[in-house]
């Protein structure tokens, strides 16, 4: 075991993969000689060779595209959009081609392809470096959506993903790359080494897609949520003085939908949280399964907390990130009722 | 200076219905015209090629120039009947739609010889990444079964797809066909990771991408070109022009101002431009450029000049866009009469025998058919299992599609 931050996690998890896999190939924009912008592939060309991990031109489309190609060769290629801000010109190859092809196929062609991207805001980047299109993937029948929130989870997750036979969104909550990220911007950053999810085994182990994690136990209000809002949350609770169950969902979709019910059904509460755009965001999504199987359990109409419904801004990055504030009046609404 | 309003130029083809096509506009060359350069040819210097057009065959169906390929008697009449039966297929098929047996329908009528000659000139292993003009590829086979095509064609109980597929849109890994998509252009970047990954495995197998004149204006077609120069993969970058896409004529997807083999010199690919009626050059020049690929010397793309001759589907009708006897007046003709020709000038063919073989051939897929609709058709609602539409969106059925499937069964 070592305290490792989340990209050398992840990096842990790709060196393994690689080790094992001879099937296993990475490629992106930057993630070659450089070893990605984010770094998180650092050192992999130099040790599995230039044919194995490899820098792509700048086309996300010709990425997912040629990965689904190699996939159907019979390759298991992990590939890197550099932002998630920049999938778009992959999104063609993604729902209509990776999701759809062991479908349309009957099982004779599949994709077991695993796309990463560094997700979400709070490092000055602006519309085009912030965004968290998570959505956009998890209403597109045929894929799953993971997002962890710790170096271990990661790790073991981004295994998970590479073994998966179907396509798999992998979103890396890049304010999480380096430390866990709580919402106050203006205090020093604490290191992962202070948290015990930092202790990552070195070789290979999986965390189970599909399976949601109790973050932290509580009685009073659940909340869920996923990536950076994990730690925002559990900040929220801290300062309020609510006993809060936080469930982090890790996989968005398929989703573990037990664990979420058990919860809520357990606190009567809830209280959704995400980055992300909230109209038609996954938030919707889990409201109206919560909704659905934990009505007459409820005692107080679920919250939502989000990212406002613009472009994610610059100058008012503060203003837009849902913060610990923000999530403790949410959780003070939900039990006032 | 003076200058005049700007003007936004919508190119228009010279033929319409009533006004008979100009076809000088596709500059084609004499047979056996055009050199044929060693396969380490630089990319740089194939210029001439993309711009020219190889063609063997020439006006008596003699075989000139440095592009006759070597290939004997034997297998030119087994390409021959490949291109008579993919006619037959296609046109019996077409009557099936009318019947309403199947829901729709794509015949390749004037372009049979682009596909099955090059299904003859590559190697067991190799995959295509076909559009939905390509079924040449899999009827030149004698792997697959004209029956088990058309219960694909019907949705029925055999279909290998499950009804989850337009009619066309097969899926042969075991033939070398990727699985067809409807979004035009996805197949083409697809075809150059295939390539890659055989690369990068060591392997000797190569892939062919497939792309009409009019998807190549989506962004996945030039994607394609700088991922399979940069990487030099090992791929054949097939350009069908038929001069249409649905209503519109290739001029709009760029095709005026330069050819579409050109595009390839820009990115560094060797490119031929070549007569795509004339059997025996689709079949030359599918070598060159497989040789080439597995060679290492990299990607070839080749534009195959050829005609649509009939509607671009069971949905629209040509005369309403194009002069309606467009084809005869196409200076290419057509690509069975071609080697029919050729093949009875030596002596290894004849009227009588191209006669009895159409009427055998018409006579297999008529058996075919018959077989085919045991199985039911689209009219006699013997479809795939309701059951079969929740699988295989993953690869295990996750809960929420198994409560969907279970809602889907009460209703």
């Amino acid at each position: 075991m070592a305290a490792m931050t989340m990209i050398q996690a992840l990096r842990s998890a790709m060196d393994v993969m690689l080790e094992r896999d001879p099937n296993v190939v990475i490629y992106g924009q930057d993630v070659g000689y450089f070893g990605g912008v984010f770094r998180c592939t650092e050192g992999l060309q130099a040790k599995y060779g230039r044919t194995r991990v490899f820098d792509a031109p700048i086309s996300e489309g010709g990425i997912v595209g040629s990965a689904i190609g190699m996939a159907a060769y019979g390759l298991r290629p992990v590939v890197e959009m550099q932002f998630a801000d920049y999938f778009y010109p992959a999104y063609d190859q993604i729902v209509s081609e990776a999701a759809r092809l062991r479908h349309r196929s009957a099982g004779d062609f599949t994709a077991p392809i695993t796309i990463r991207m560094p997700t979400g805001g709070g490092i000055y980047g602006g519309q085009t470096h912030s965004q968290s299109p998570e959505a956009l993937f998890t209403h597109v029948c045929g894929l799953r959506t993971v997002i962890p929130s710790n170096p271990y989870d990661a790790k073991g997750l981004l295994i998970a993903s590479i073994e998966c036979d179907d396509p798999v969104i992998f979103f890396e909550p890049k304010r999480l790359y380096n430390g866990p990220f709580d919402g106050h911007h203006d205090r020093p950053m604490v290191p992962w080494s202070e948290r015990p999810s930092s202790e990552v085994p070195q070789g290979h182990y999986t965390v189970p897609l599909e399976s949601a994690a109790v973050f932290r136990a509580g009685s009073e209000v659940t909340v869920l949520t996923y990536g950076s809002m994990v730690y925002v949350s559990e900040a929220a609770a801290k300062e309020s003085g609510i006993d809060a169950e936080i469930i982090d969902l890790r996989s968005l979709w398929p989703l573990d939908l037990p664990t979420v019910i058990e919860s809520v059904k357990k606190t009567r509460r809830c209280v959704i949280v995400h980055e992300a755009t909230r109209t038609s965001g996954f938030g919707a999504e889990l409201t109206a399964l919560v909704q659905e199987r934990c009505f007459y359990h409820l005692e107080a109409p679920i919250e939502r907390v989000t990212g406002w419904d613009t472009p994610y801004p610059h100058a008012l990055e503060w203003q837009y990130f849902p913060g610990p504030a923000r999530v403790a009046a949410a959780m003070r609404r939900a039990l006032e009722e | 200076m003076k200058t005049s309003p700007l003007h936004l130029n919508v190119p228009e083809p010279t033929g319409r219905p009533g006004r008979a096509t100009d076809f000088s506009y596709l500059h084609v060359s004499p047979a056996g015209a055009v050199r044929r350069p060693p396969i380490d040819v630089l990319p740089a210097d194939t210029g001439d090629l993309a711009n020219a057009m190889v063609r063997v065959l020439d006006e008596q169906g003699s075989p000139v120039g440095p592009w006759v390929p070597t290939i004997d008697a034997d297998r030119l009449r087994l390409g021959l009947l490949a291109m008579l039966r993919t006619r037959a297929f296609d046109a019996r098929m077409l009557i099936a739609q009318r019947q309403k047996k199947i829901s729709f329908y794509m015949q390749s009528l004037g372009e049979e010889a682009i596909a099955t000659a090059h299904s003859l000139a590559l190697e067991p292993g190799d995959m295509c990444f076909p559009t939905y003009r390509q079924q040449g590829l899999l009827l030149a086979r004698d792997d697959i079964s004209m029956s088990e095509l058309m219960c694909q064609l019907m949705s029925n109980e055999h279909d290998p797809l499950k009804g989850r597929q337009l009619p066309v849109m097969y899926s042969y890994k075991r033939a070398g066909f990727f699985s067809i998509s409807g979004n035009l252009a996805t197949q083409f970047i697809q075809a150059v990771g295939w390539g890659m990954a055989s690369a990068i495995r060591g392997d000797s197998r190569i892939a062919s991408a497939w792309i009409g004149d009019g998807a190549t204006a989506e962004a996945d077609f030039h994607t394609a070109l700088t991922f399979a120069q940069v990487y030099r993969a090992p791929v054949i970058l097939n350009v069908v022009n038929n001069q249409w896409a649905i209503s519109t004529f290739q001029a709009i997807a760029g095709g005026e101002a330069s050819t579409f083999a050109a595009r390839g010199i820009g990115c560094g690919i060797a490119s031929l431009r070549v007569d795509g009626n004339d059997f025996l050059a689709v079949y030359a020049a599918s070598r060159w450029a497989a040789e080439r690929a597995r060679a290492n010397l990299g990607p070839t793309l080749i534009e195959w000049i050829t005609y649509r001759a009939g509607a671009h589907s069971t949905s629209d009708d040509p005369t309403r866009y194009r002069p309606a006897d467009d084809w005869q007046h196409f200076p290419l003709g057509d690509p069975i009469a071609r080697l029919k020709q050729h093949l009875i000038r030596i002596g290894a063919w004849s009227e009588a025998e191209h006669e009895k073989a159409r009427a055998e051939i018409e006579g297999q897929v008529v058996e075919a058919q018959r077989e085919a609709e045991r199985y039911g058709t689209l009219l006699d609602g013997r479809i795939p299992p309701l059951a079969s539409m929740f699988e295989d969106v993953f690869k295990e059925m996750p809960w929420h599609l198994r409560e969907q499937l279970r809602q889907a069964a009460e209703q």
